[in-house]
């Protein structure tokens, strides 16, 4: 062969292989991108899998630290990291539609960052999902709901009168601390009762409805992804409430509607009338659903509603004392 | 002064005749560039992860910097993959001369490109945009892409390596530099040369090309313009021509910058001061302006830069040289042009240690990422060696600082050598412009240390 052609092969196939080895290596097993909400979130955004057959995820950042959680399941949350690739498998029992989501708080549209991942399977679960308890009870909850009366002293379990009475789980939900408080008003048998003593018997009644590992594991997921927002108190002052309240604004400047409406501020669960005068199930509706038009994001497709009723339990020591 | 002709050994001529070993390198370097692209544009856009940002502006500019200028000089020009793609286009072949006329049109350059103008202005234009094309793999990829596509365009039009004269802004620097460096190639006999009908070195022969960078090598005084092509080196039939080892800052006995070079020689300078700054310095506002390309912020920054580079030092500079003269002849009314370009020879060592003193420190800071994306060049989860997961730690952190204070140091003083020498030549007195380069030395050391 003539040294020129042997060089021509020499640049042509190295060239070649410089560039078609990427291009060759790039389809096979594709990354999970974490982007910045702002960014585009997650690409791709939906995942498929089969029931029973573990999904191999390789996950990596374009940009900043994230996290990667899957919804209503016991996987483990795992970090991604900027331009590095960590892997995980995946196993689902059940088919459906499962959640993931960024764990780490990555900007003020962190929880915007989500995808889905579509589980197939054979064996469909029969008959259609229950509606939430919300809206069986036919609560709006997007109304407003302020307590019509407001303890004097702070509610506490521990000092309330040691009295006989049923009380379910659905009564606990259906009705707010404030409804039951004047409900108990009419008991025959709690007459004598004075007002802070009634209040304390609230408190006793809510307090039967959780316990103190189910409270921890509530004011866990609330640190977690709450209190960014909402304020490490309740009080609706988290670092990103102000951003939240500005970046609505801007956002919402081109939809119809009451603008005022939408996109409030994290309410001040420090004011009695407000955190009173909440049902658990309207809580936990809102916790479930999201705040449609506001920040709140939807924790249904996160948390389980065990997880989410230990919220709410935990959301109510804000105003009342219970162990 | 001395000189070692390396190509009185048998040995090393023949392997410096032969094409192979130049074109080898060259070829697997273009591999590389055109990965460096490829990864740039499919990898992670997070820089200090990807291959192209790594490979490139920490690797190779490590080696340039440290290694191939201060030593070789335009010894990376010699087997620069750049104008490979255009070489081969103009002359038909990858190795020797196929004897066929050369193919696109083939045009002289013109006289108003022969000079490094050019040159300074698509560097100052890359500078102003550095924050940007540093950081961002895309972006390195398409500058690098514009690089190879204009390098081949002009191949197609222009005769010789017009990319490499007038346009790399690379080549620029390089070319200022290299006349520090301890190698050279000229002409061994200047007597055969005049005696010599055919000039083969620039005309070329069936043996090798005419210079592709357009230098009758009998008249090289400096290696700024000499791209160590070897093409003379094969074509002179005479066996003129001689590969010398000599003395460093060779070129600079004899100082003879011309006003282009100067002002690419205040472009460096300028330079390494504004990243050391922004890098470096404590200024985070500086950096986002930096990187806010198009916001008023960076206009300013722009603006700042532009002034630094081409208002500042320059004009310093001319007061320093200005005094030197009426120093030297208080009555002589007229400052003589020809001496500010003369005493910038004096920034060239200067310059150099400048860049040297600031590249170890973000070299040996970030030498981890190497390993890093050499293990995973694409971002895809690979570990070739077993370095993807190497976590981040500056290396050699105690050499760091004494060898870059020695740097500056010995930039000081060489430049001070060179600043007389020119003196001399140019009549005027050497002080003020000694001071010049020791008040920027210390307001480099400020922004380092
Ligand atoms: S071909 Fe050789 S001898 Fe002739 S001018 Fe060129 S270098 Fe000199
Ligand atoms: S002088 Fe010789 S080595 Fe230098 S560029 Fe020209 S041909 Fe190449
Ligand atoms: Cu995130």
């Amino acid at each position: 062969m003539r040294a020129e052609t042997l060089a021509r092969l020499l640049v042509l196939g190295l060239a070649a292989a410089a560039v078609g080895f990427p291009l060759a290596a790039r389809q096979r097993p594709p990354l999970l991108h974490a982007r910045l909400a702002e960014q585009g979130g997650w690409a791709p955004d939906v995942l498929r899998a089969e029931a029973g057959q573990p999904l191999t995820v390789r996950l990596t950042s374009d940009d900043v630290l994230h996290g990667f959680g899957v919804g209503r399941t016991d996987f483990e949350a795992v970090l991604v990291e900027p331009g590095k690739v960590t892997e995980v498998t995946l196993t689902f029992d059940q088919p459906g539609i499962y959640t993931y989501y960024c764990t780490v708080w990555c900007g003020l549209n962190h929880w915007r960052m989500r995808g889905v991942i579509e589980v197939r399977g054979s064996d469909v679960q029969a008959g259609a999902p229950t509606p939430p308890l919300y809206a069986q009870l036919g609560i709006d909850i997007d109304a407003p709901h302020p307590a019509e009366t407001t303890p004097a002293e702070r509610p506490n379990a521990l000092a309330a009168p040691v009295v006989a009475l049923e009380f379910s789980f659905d009564q606990y939900a259906a009705a707010s601390p404030a409804q039951l408080w004047s409900s108990l008003g009419n008991q025959p048998g709690l007459e004598n009762l004075t007002d802070a003593q009634r209040w304390d018997l609230v408190a006793a009644l809510w307090a039967r409805q959780t316990s103190p590992a189910a409270l921890a594991e509530g004011e866990t997921i609330f640190r977690q992804d709450c209190a960014a927002c909402h304020g490490p108190q309740g009080a609706g002052d988290g670092l990103y409430a102000d951003d939240l309240a500005s970046a609505g604004q801007a956002a919402m400047q081109g939809l119809a509607g009451a603008p005022d409406m939408l996109m409030q501020s994290p309410p001040d669960w420090q004011d009695p009338a407000i955190l009173l005068g909440a049902s658990p199930a309207l809580l936990q509706g809102k916790l479930l659903r999201g705040g449609m038009g506001t920040g709140m994001p939807m924790w249904g497709a996160i948390y389980t509603d065990e997880q989410l009723w230990h919220v709410v339990a935990y959301l109510y020591t804000l105003q009342m004392d219970y162990p | 002064m001395k000189r070692l002709a390396l190509t009185r050994s048998p040995w090393l001529k023949a392997a410096l005749k032969s094409r192979w070993p130049q074109f080898i390198a060259a070829a697997l370097l273009l591999a590389g560039f055109l990965f460096v692209i490829v990864s740039g544009l499919l990898g992670t856009p997070v820089g200090s992860r990807n291959f192209g940002i790594i490979a490139v502006w920490i690797l190779w500019w490590a080696l340039l910097i440290l290694a191939a200028v201060p030593l070789a000089g335009r010894g990376w020009c010699a087997v620069c993959p750049i104008p490979l793609a255009g070489d081969w286009l103009q002359r038909g072949a990858l190795l020797g001369p196929s004897g066929r006329p050369p193919r696109g049109l083939n045009r002289r350059l013109p006289k108003a490109l022969r000079n490094i103008w050019l040159q300074n202005g698509v560097f100052t234009l890359m500078a102003l945009f550095s924050a940007v094309i540093l950081t961002n793999p895309r972006v390195t990829a398409l500058a690098l892409a514009g690089m190879l596509a204009a390098a081949i365009g002009l191949s197609a039009v222009y005769e010789r390596r017009a990319f490499c004269r007038a346009v790399c802004p690379v080549g620029g620097f390089i070319g200022l530099y290299a006349q520090a460096a301890p190698l050279e190639l000229r002409v061994a006999d200047t007597a055969v040369c005049a005696a010599c009908a055919s000039k083969a070195c620039y005309n070329g022969s069936e043996s090798g090309y005419g210079c592709p960078w357009g230098v009758f090598p009998a008249g090289l005084a400096r290696n700024s313009t000499c791209g160590l092509c070897l093409e003379c080196l094969r074509a002179c039939p005479k066996d003129n021509i001689a590969l010398n080892l000599r003395p460093f800052g060779g070129d600079l006995e004899k100082p003879a910058a011309r006003l282009d070079e100067a002002f690419k020689a205040f472009l460096m300078l300028g330079a390494a001061l504004a990243y050391a700054a922004i890098l470096l310095g404590p200024w985070g506002g500086l950096k986002a302006a930096a990187l806010a390309v198009g916001s008023p912020a960076w206009l300013a920054y722009a603006a700042a830069f532009l002034f630094i580079c081409f208002g500042l030092l320059p004009g310093l500079f001319w007061l320093a040289v200005r005094l030197g003269q009426v120093f030297a002849a208080p009555r002589r009314r007229t400052a003589r042009r020809s001496d500010f370009a003369l005493a910038a020879s004096a920034l060239v060592p200067l310059g150099l240690m400048f860049w040297a003193a600031f590249s170890l420190s973000f070299v040996f800071a970030n030498a981890v990422y190497v390993l890093n994306v050499f293990s995973d060049p694409l971002g895809w989860g690979w570990d070739l060696f077993g370095a993807a997961g190497l976590a981040w730690q500056p290396l050699l952190t105690s050499w760091g600082l004494p060898l870059q204070i020695g740097a500056l140091v010995v930039g000081a003083f060489w430049a001070a050598r060179v600043a007389r020498r020119a003196a001399a030549q140019g009549g005027f007195h050497a002080l003020p412009v000694t001071g010049y380069a020791f008040g920027l030395t210390l307001a480099m050391m400020g922004l380092l240390l």
